[in-house]
């Protein structure tokens, strides 16, 4: 049974910082991921990474104070403001690093990092590699993972925490080369797999980001946090939902209706297509919905033809060749058919600004962990920047804490239980077998009922009626049957142990937002249309519970920036 | 409903060492676009789950899903029906590579090549407190090698992989040339030892495969002519890079 002193679930930019942060203190780390790090979703990240360097002309004026007040405003006041602080001050330093790591930003006239504007922000904030900036950061961190040496696990696909006594002891895994359950002891466990995307039908995410940390976590106990909130992405490929960056409208990008207009104008007069992303969807969905859409269909354009054929070539090659690709269209030539997509999951594990959470010894960092940083709604390329800020601090902090500790003992006990009962649960599956409840059936109608009733506008009524279908769809979880038994690469087992999770994950996203009778950041109410920041200027917090998500509040940390109304 | 035909090699490690390859067709129905990867994703979810195949951004960025689809390298994600000719297409692993089940290919001694010709900007001056500086030309060398998404299409293509199981292939070499050009890497004699000898560039032959196997239109073929001159460089007139 490998052991080691710390287990890092997830090889993307948040878990491989906190591992080399980690690591570079002396702990013996090891990573354990589904698929090779360079092959991460942090790495289909575009637009960029945000750092008030003051490198632009019109950014000489910027500081981390007014990247922050952008992050609050942004967020619609739900982020939590010492985080936000602590992130935006940071930040020029966690760029630096990775330059200094060999991230290959592009440059300016002078040499230095490149930046280009972004949504909801004052200044061009946004340090960038061409449109490919998740990319470089994410194979300058595995480069430097190989550098220090990091253990990592390479394909073994996680589906459990082993607790004892109180206390996150480690987690069990499928091993998927080799076959068969394995467990993996630690005295502490990061998870860092990522946002859960892949619970709405129309998503930008990569097919493994389902939210299997934040589910197995909820499932072992510990509390998720403003899961309703989930961010549309104003432009994803029509057909495929693929991510056209933010930063083909920080180039100059227009949105245009049938009518050739640039409705921006009427919904962000000042920023136009710069909104933060909640409003600028819903400007996009708005169009739609009054048959504004091109041809009246359920979509709008992205037209990148006035920047001409040289600054496409140069800044944003990587969405050139994914619409030709997949959407067959050159943007040089036409203008590029997009709808609002799911793209970012705002809630996840609750924790603090070190990634503890409630459970000791288990920590959270990125997409899957609510620091929170974003709120209500993040700003464009406060993601990237979130995975290596709070990676590290979780990092340092499991250092910190196994330093000062002595090793919990022996978990192996506890790691042989853990098995047994996952072997269990594959056992029930397996014997239920082609007889059982189709995952991917289950799958399937858990997908079409987050994009059809908890999208970019939401209602209560057709909220009921999606969470009714979800209570159903759970229920049918306890009958689900596996096809297909044992083996190497089972992916029909890995597909159907996570079915569950993400349905309970969805139970969260659909119990938070129709109790949240406001409209607040990504979550729009047609039937409560205002911000209520008297009732409602709180984080939710949901535990799992035999009835489903039993749901409590927190108090929001206010600091420098007083609510006001948002206006773009 | 039209159909496509997937004949697909099937490979499991418990019943087909040794034995002849196997293929399985499946019909996929599909309604104007259907990529190969959403097609096994139909086979594996309601035909038959024993599929095995590398899957995860479906957006032609993460490198898992390169596999020989009608006989040329492609990435599952990235071919859709309107790239391919007939309505019967033919799906196989990627070719001289250790299988492990059905179209996943062993890729360990592939990234252990990577490791190997030392994959990390080197610095020896003292670090800074901001950016190491850049011009943009300087910055414009590294385009086409810090687009490489380790597929390993590349690496399965050439004839001297085929051959010579020590030679570090085109994807490392590729990676080895990323840090030689950039203008910030100060390595002098840490990496070069890696690459220059008859296990690196030296066994390049210049078929050129790589290049023409590239998904992402990358020339490693090039970058390895750049090494081979770069060493000759360096030999003559010192380590300077």
């Amino acid at each position: 049974m490998p052991h080691h002193q710390l287990i890092v679930v997830g090889g993307g930019l948040a878990g491989l910082r906190a591992a080399v942060e980690a690591k570079a203190a002396g702990v013996d780390v090891a990573i354990l991921s589904q698929v090779h790090p360079g092959r991460s979703h942090s790495g289909a990240a575009q637009g960029g990474i945000n750092a008030a360097l003051a490198n632009h002309p019109d950014g000489r004026d910027d500081t981390p104070q007014k990247h922050a007040f952008d992050t609050v405003k942004g967020s619609d006041y739900l982020a939590d403001q010492d985080a936000v602080a602590c992130m935006c001050e940071d930040a020029p330093r966690a760029i630096f690093e990775m330059e200094h790591w060999g991230c290959p930003f592009s440059r300016d006239e002078d040499g230095r990092i490149a930046q280009r504007p972004f949504g909801g922000a004052g200044y061009p904030r946004t340090c960038y590699g061409a449109d490919k900036t998740g990319h470089y950061l994410l194979h300058t961190l595995v480069e430097r993972a190989y550098e220090r040496r990091l253990t990592m696990y390479i394909e073994v696909f996680v589906v459990s925490l082993i607790v004892d006594d109180g206390r996150c002891r480690g987690v069990v895994a499928y091993d998927m080369l080799r076959g068969g359950f394995e467990a993996f002891t630690a005295d502490a466990v990061i998870m860092a797999t990522g946002g859960a995307g892949r619970l709405f039908g129309n998503s930008t995410n990569a097919i493994i980001s389902t939210g299997g940390g934040a589910a197995i976590a909820y499932r072992a106990g510990v509390p998720v946090k403003d899961m309703e909130f989930i961010q549309f992405h104003p432009t994803g490929l029509l057909t495929t939902n693929i991510l056209m960056t933010e930063g083909a409208r920080g180039e100059g990008g227009y949105l245009i209706n049938d009518r050739g207009e640039r409705f921006m104008r009427r919904y962000a007069p000042k920023a136009m297509e710069l909104a933060p992303r909640d409003i600028t969807s819903r400007s996009i969905q708005t169009e739609i919905n009054e048959g504004r859409g091109i041809g009246g269909k359920g979509y709008v354009y992205l037209d990148l033809r006035h920047l001409g054929a040289d600054r496409i070539l140069e800044k944003l090659p990587g969405i050139r060749d994914l619409a030709i690709h997949f959407e067959g269209v050159d943007p040089i030539e036409a203008p590029i058919p997009i709808v609002p997509s799911q793209h970012y999951t705002m809630g996840g594990i609750d924790t603090d600004m070190d990634g503890r959470t409630r459970l000791p010894g288990f920590f959270a960092a990125g997409e899957c962990a609510c620091v929170s940083v974003h709120g209500a709604n993040r700003l464009g390329g406060n993601s990237l920047l979130e995975t290596i800020v709070f990676g590290r601090r979780a990092g340092a902090a499991v250092a910190a804490e196994l330093a000062g500790a002595c090793s919990g003992g022996d978990a192996a006990a506890a790691g042989r239980q853990a098995i047994a009962e996952i072997e269990r649960r594959v056992a029930d599956l397996v014997a239920r077998g082609a007889d059982g409840v189709d995952p991917y059936a289950v799958r399937a109608g858990m997908t079409a009922t987050m994009k059809d009733h908890f999208g970019v506008f939401r209602e209560d009524g057709q909220m009921r009626v999606g969470l009714e279908r979800l209570t159903l769809l759970k229920e049918r979880c306890a009958a689900i049957g596996l096809r297909h038994a044992g083996g190497v690469f089972n992916l029909d087992l890995m597909r159907t142990l996570e079915i569950e999770g993400m349905v309970d994950l969805a139970l969260t996203v659909a119990c938070g937002a129709i109790a949240r009778t406001e409209s607040r950041g990504s979550h729009a109410r047609t039937d409560a249309t205002a911000r209520d920041d008297a009732e409602w200027l709180k984080h939710t917090v949901a535990t799992s519970a035999e009835e489903g998500p039993r749901l409590d509040y927190r108090p929001v940390t206010l600091g420098a920036f007083e609510p006001k109304e948002r206006v773009y | 409903m039209p159909t496509a035909t997937f004949r697909v090699r099937r490979f499991d490690p418990a019943l087909d060492v040794g034995r002849p390859p196997r293929f399985d067709e499946f019909a996929v129905p599909y309604d104007g676009s259907l990529t190969v990867l959403e097609a096994l994703f139909s086979i594996q979810e309601q035909q038959d789950g024993s599929l095995a195949f590398r899957y995860c951004c479906r957006a032609a960025v993460c490198g898992s899903c390169a596999m020989y689809i009608d006989h040329r390298y492609r990435l599952a994600c990235q071919t859709n029906l309107r790239h391919l000719h007939g309505r019967v297409i033919t799906v196989e692993p990627m070719p001289h590579l250790p299988l492990v089940k059905d179209l996943v290919c062993d890729m360990d001694a592939f990234f252990a090549k990577y490791e190997a010709v030392k994959p990390w900007l080197i610095r020896v001056s003292e670090p800074l407190e901001r950016e190491i500086e850049q011009t943009p030309a300087g910055r414009k060398r590294l385009d086409m090698p810090i687009d490489c998404i380790l597929c390993g299409a590349c690496y399965s293509s050439c004839p001297s992989v085929w051959t010579e199981a020590h030679y570090l292939g085109p994807a490392a070499l590729l990676k080895a040339y990323r840090f030689e050009v950039d203008s910030r890497d100060e390595a002098r004699r840490e990496r070069l030892p890696a690459w220059a000898n008859e296990r690196g560039v030296y066994r390049c032959h210049t078929i050129t495969n790589c290049s023409e196997a590239c998904p992402k239109e990358l020339d490693p073929t090039e970058a390895i002519q750049w090494l081979k001159r770069a060493a000759v460089r360096r030999r003559l007139f010192g380590m300077r890079k």
